[in-house]
């Protein structure tokens, strides 16, 4: 990041605050022209005074015209460069070094090479070599089959769970057909190919509503009227991204991290993450101190922090969050005020003893709180449907609802789908079942995997939820650096051949802790994979 | 006494609360009223009825017997084979059975005149997405794309709400059938550049929406020779490609772009959907097909946002796969698209009203300029509301659509029964020899 992106924050953001704070500043200024007016004030300041206010204007003009034409909805664009290379500028390398080549050009005539897109896409190009995507292909190119490919790459990259798919399965043998386009009576396709709310169908919201309370044992009521529909859960973080911060502020993100966010919170929307890194001596918990402390950070860089994202339970270590730092939370957030959005996205898939405390248990106390909190959630993990494309947007905040909702035209659930979940959900019985079944497999395979971890001498961060292990393999790691920790990780994917997570990717501050995704293992394949693991945790010990 | 404490209020972005989406312009505003009372055959005969949204009900009945003799494309079989992988599935290259269907679909419209290849196919939640998806990768924050008016209402949403491009008006008017001429283009150039802002890429709907025409060869060509000079891209929307009254007159910029031996491809994108041609809206089906490498990896990677379900994508591969169903169907869809036109356009001729030459797409452009009191953009909306709350029709201004000459509009006819468009004709008709009366 380079000191001239933070100064053209530093200036848009002290922008805002002289305009909000203007009361006091104008009075400073009105006060002594009144007097040269009236024939009292002296001639300096009555010179200098209306001469600063006209250029204040033009600079407040210039700055704020983006504003002043998106709600005067016209096509007349003012001065957009400034905000606009502030934005792009975050993800290109040149953004405006190349506008104004383009511009210098001569006539329409000659050839200038290739055709340019949009400053975005250098972002992506560079974002795909993380060894998170590099893992996932080389899976894909060398996939691990216990009869047909015995040694290929074994996939514990993937957040999937695979353990109850066969129920699933079994409901849908059952009933699919049914559903989708009879409904118990004729066939008719008309009801779901037209034109359908595009936040989801009403049903649909229902069905999930009470399936995410049934997840959450009962213990909150959701209100349909509440729920937002994405086509899944990245959509839904992306959506939050745009309603809750402008281009150049940025979210509060504890660390270790689901990878995808970098995308889903920065990619189009021009908005930053600034890490609060928890450490292996807190059990990987969030500190509120740290909180603060990377508030404050954000803040001297010129950052506006509009919100916290956090995961509960976690991803990658597991943690859930506790009653008491769910209420640190919401007090943190109400001094600062900004908004707190909680992806519960694993809410169903805790597997441990301790209790799983929604943010909407908090969210029914009070109602001026309930503004500033929004709940994700999704049926990609809990239920384990990522490819059917379902996500939650569950919040209080009309406002953000109604902005939300217009934006679900770009990510909107297929309507066959909906049918068929709006069964599968409404069916209680087959939900309770479900739910209590996968948890027990999730524990089952979880215990399995710790202990074959621990009969290697690695140590695992005690997990209540989601289908990781947050393993230290920090003792194997010849440098203790990232590099250290990537080396590792080459090794284990080219030479035991198993796709992990390196911590690095979660944007971890400690190097060496990687996440292992369980659950996508069957019991069979936990010795293989120990067993691989075991050859290369050798070699890195003899060193 | 109690004191009223003034929370600070938490806010929201500039995105949340710009009115870019677009939703108080009269096209939505007719979409509201007749949802407060929408006409129905038996239940509610004096309701409005709605002419003003481009879905396609006409073929309905293909679909649903395919699907009743092909239990498996929506169940996964007995047993449910398949599911599995199906349920897990959310690579955003899409199921490649899918792309093959779409990529045989589309070349089936053209009548084979051109090539499509499953690995440039970029699936998205319908052309909505879609447009999105390419202005956020063609343009930057503030950059600007040509569109020719009159346009689809929705790309004032669509490719401006998130992505901050302008759209800059390309103007067509009667005087040559609105079609698009080189003088337009390079006026509509020149304004932007006036106006500090960088053109990427020029946007055509063909067959045009709303004009319910085809954009001739010639003015393709002309097109891609401005894009070209102006080394900007070009994005074809063809989304009614399917939706042509006879199965000729479509030139799709795939051809021109064969005939040319795929010289300058690689700044040209296609957008597809089924939601008119196969009218399935609800299923959100689109596609980008583009001929530049790197559009199509970031629109891939993009399309993270945008997925198509698992379970539809397998659905359609099954049904658009097979030949006999898709090739009947896109004949059957075409013909009974004509009648409708024809039925409307002789009603409408009846009633005293001229329309643009049409053949193609789900609507007609018609012509009520003379009645207008004054030519100008308040005598149509006026007009408008009259047709909206008396005639109790929506029909769709054409200066939503950013039309530079007032008194034209919309008028949907393929979401209804042909019953239902016999009373929309009737109720035009009375509306006019009153007209004449006073």
């Amino acid at each position: 990041m380079t000191q001239t992106r933070y100064s053209r924050s530093r200036s848009s953001d002290t922008e805002k605050e002289n305009t909000g704070g203007g009361g006091g500043a104008a009075m400073r200024v009105i006060v002594p022209l009144q007097g040269v007016v009236q024939g009292r004030g002296g001639l300096v300041l009555g010179s200098i005074i209306p001469c600063a206010l006209f250029y204040f204007l033009q600079f407040y003009l210039k700055r704020h015209r983006n504003d002043l034409d998106d709600q005067n909805n016209s096509n007349s664009p003012g001065q957009n460069s400034t905000t606009g290379s502030a934005s792009s500028g975050k993800l290109a390398e040149l953004p405006a070094l190349t506008r104004n080549l383009s511009r210098g050009l001569p006539s329409p005539r000659s050839q200038r090479g290739p055709v340019s897109v949009s400053g975005r896409v250098s972002g992506i190009v560079k974002g795909a070599d993380s060894p998170y995507y590099v893992g996932l292909r080389r899976v894909k190119e060398d996939p691990y089959d216990e009869l047909s490919n015995p040694n290929g790459v074994i996939q514990l990259g993937l957040a999937e769970n695979k353990l109850s798919l066969d129920l699933v399965k079994h409901w849908l043998a059952e009933n699919a057909e049914q559903v989708i386009l009879r409904n118990g009576k004729e066939l008719s396709i008309s009801r779901i190919a037209t034109y359908q709310p595009f936040d989801g169908l009403m049903e649909f919201k229902v069905a999930v509503a009470g399936f995410m309370s049934q997840v959450t044992v009962k213990a909150v009521s959701f209100d349909p009227s509440q729920v937002v529909l994405t086509a899944g859960a990245t959509p839904a973080i992306e959506i939050l991204s745009f309603c809750l911060a402008d281009v150049g502020n940025a979210f509060l993100v504890p660390t270790p991290c689901y990878p995808g966010y970098d995308r889903d919170v920065k990619w189009r929307t021009g908005v930053e993450i600034m890490h609060v890194p928890c450490r292996s001596a807190d059990d990987f918990n969030l500190s509120i101190a740290a909180l603060d402390r990377a508030f404050n950070q954000a803040k001297k860089r010129g950052l506006k922090v509009r919100g916290i994202i956090i995961s509960n339970p976690s991803n990658p270590v597991g943690n859930l969050l506790s009653r008491d730092t769910l209420y640190s939370l919401l007090d943190f957030a109400r001094e600062k005020n900004i908004h707190i959005v909680s992806n519960e996205i694993l809410a169903g898939s805790t597997h441990g003893n301790e209790e799983f405390v929604s943010i909407a248990e908090i969210m029914d106390l009070d109602d001026i709180d309930r503004k500033r909190v929004h709940l994700v959630y999704g049926l990609s993990k809990d239920l384990s449907l990522p490819g059917f494309r379902v996500g939650v947007i569950y919040s209080h905040n009309e406002e953000v609802l109604a902005a939300a909702k217009k934006l679900t035209r770009f990510s909107s659930i297929s309507s066959p789908t909906q049918c068929l979940l709006i069964s599968m959900l409404s069916d209680a019985k087959f939900v309770q079942t479900f739910i209590t079944i996968n948890r027990e497999r999730l524990q089952r395979t979880y215990a399995l995997f710790v202990a074959g971890l621990k009969k290697l001498g690695i140590e695992c961060i005690k997990s209540s939820g989601g289908f990781y292990c947050w393993a230290d393999m920090s003792r194997l790691i010849r440098s203790y650096s990232e590099k250290g920790e990537l080396e590792l990780w080459d090794k284990l994917l080219n030479i035991a051949k198993v796709n992990v997570t390196p911590g690095s990717c979660c944007h971890c501050i400690e190097p060496g802790w990687f996440r292992f995704c369980f659950a996508t293992l069957t019991e069979k394949d936990i010795p293989i994979v120990i067993d691989r693991i075991q050859k290369v945790s050798e070699t890195c010990k003899l060193n | 006494m109690a004191i009223e404490i003034e929370q600070p209020r938490v806010g929201l972005s500039k995105v949340a609360v710009s009115k870019t989406h677009g939703e108080d312009s009269p096209y939505f505003a007719g979409w509201k009223a007749y949802d407060e009372n929408p006409y129905h055959e038996t239940s509610n005969q004096s309701g409005v009825i709605q002419m003003g949204l481009a879905e396609n009900q006409v073929s309905f009945d293909l679909l649903e017997k395919y699907l009743e003799e092909h239990s498996e494309a929506s169940s996964w079989g007995k047993g449910a084979p398949g599911f599995r992988e199906n349920a897990l599935f959310q690579d955003y290259h899409g199921l490649k059975s899918f792309r093959q269907a779409m990529a045989n679909f589309m070349e089936q419209i053209r009548g084979g005149r051109a090539k499509f290849d499953p690995d440039r196919i970029v699936l998205t939640a319908g052309a909505t997405a879609a447009n999105e998806l390419l202005t956020f990768i063609l343009a930057d924050p503030g950059d600007a794309l040509l569109i020719p008016t009159p346009y689809y209402p929705g790309f004032d949403r669509d490719l401006r709400w998130r992505t901050g491009v302008n759209i800059v008006p390309i103007h067509c008017d009667s005087s040559n059938n609105f079609q698009i001429t080189p003088e337009a283009m390079e006026a509509a150039y020149q304004s932007a550049e006036s106006m500090n802002l960088k053109v990427r890429g020029i946007l055509i709907t063909n067959p045009s929406n709303p004009l319910g025409a085809t954009i001739q060869r010639s003015a393709l060509e002309q097109i891609l020779d401005f894009a070209v000079n102006k080394n900007i891209h070009l994005v074809s929307d063809e989304i009614y490609s399917g939706s042509t009254f006879s199965s000729s007159e479509f030139i799709s910029i795939a051809e021109i772009l064969e005939t040319r031996g795929y010289k300058d491809a690689e700044r040209v994108h296609i957008v597809y959907s089924l939601s008119k041609d196969l009218g399935l809206p609800g299923f959100r089906v689109g596609t980008i097909y583009s001929y530049n490498d790197q559009v199509v990896t970031t629109a891939r990677r993009m399309s993270s946002f945008t997925l198509i379900s698992s379970q539809t994508q397998h659905l359609l591969a099954c049904m658009l796969s097979n030949k006999e169903f898709s090739e009947n169907y896109i004949k059957t869809n075409r013909e009974r698209l004509s009648k409708r036109y024809d039925m409307i356009i002789k009603g409408l001729k009846k009633a005293g009203i001229e329309c643009l030459k049409g053949n193609a797409g789900l609507f007609c452009w018609m012509n009520l300029s003379p009645l207008l009191e004054k030519p100008t953009r308040e005598s149509e909306l006026a007009l408008w509301k009259v047709i909206l709350n008396e005639v109790k029709l929506n029909i769709s201004p054409g200066s939503s659509c950013h039309c530079s000459e007032p008194g034209w509009f919309r008028v949907c006819f393929a979401n209804m029964s042909e019953q239902t468009l016999e009373i929309a004709l009737e109720r035009i008709h009375k509306f006019m020899e009153q007209r004449k009366r006073n």
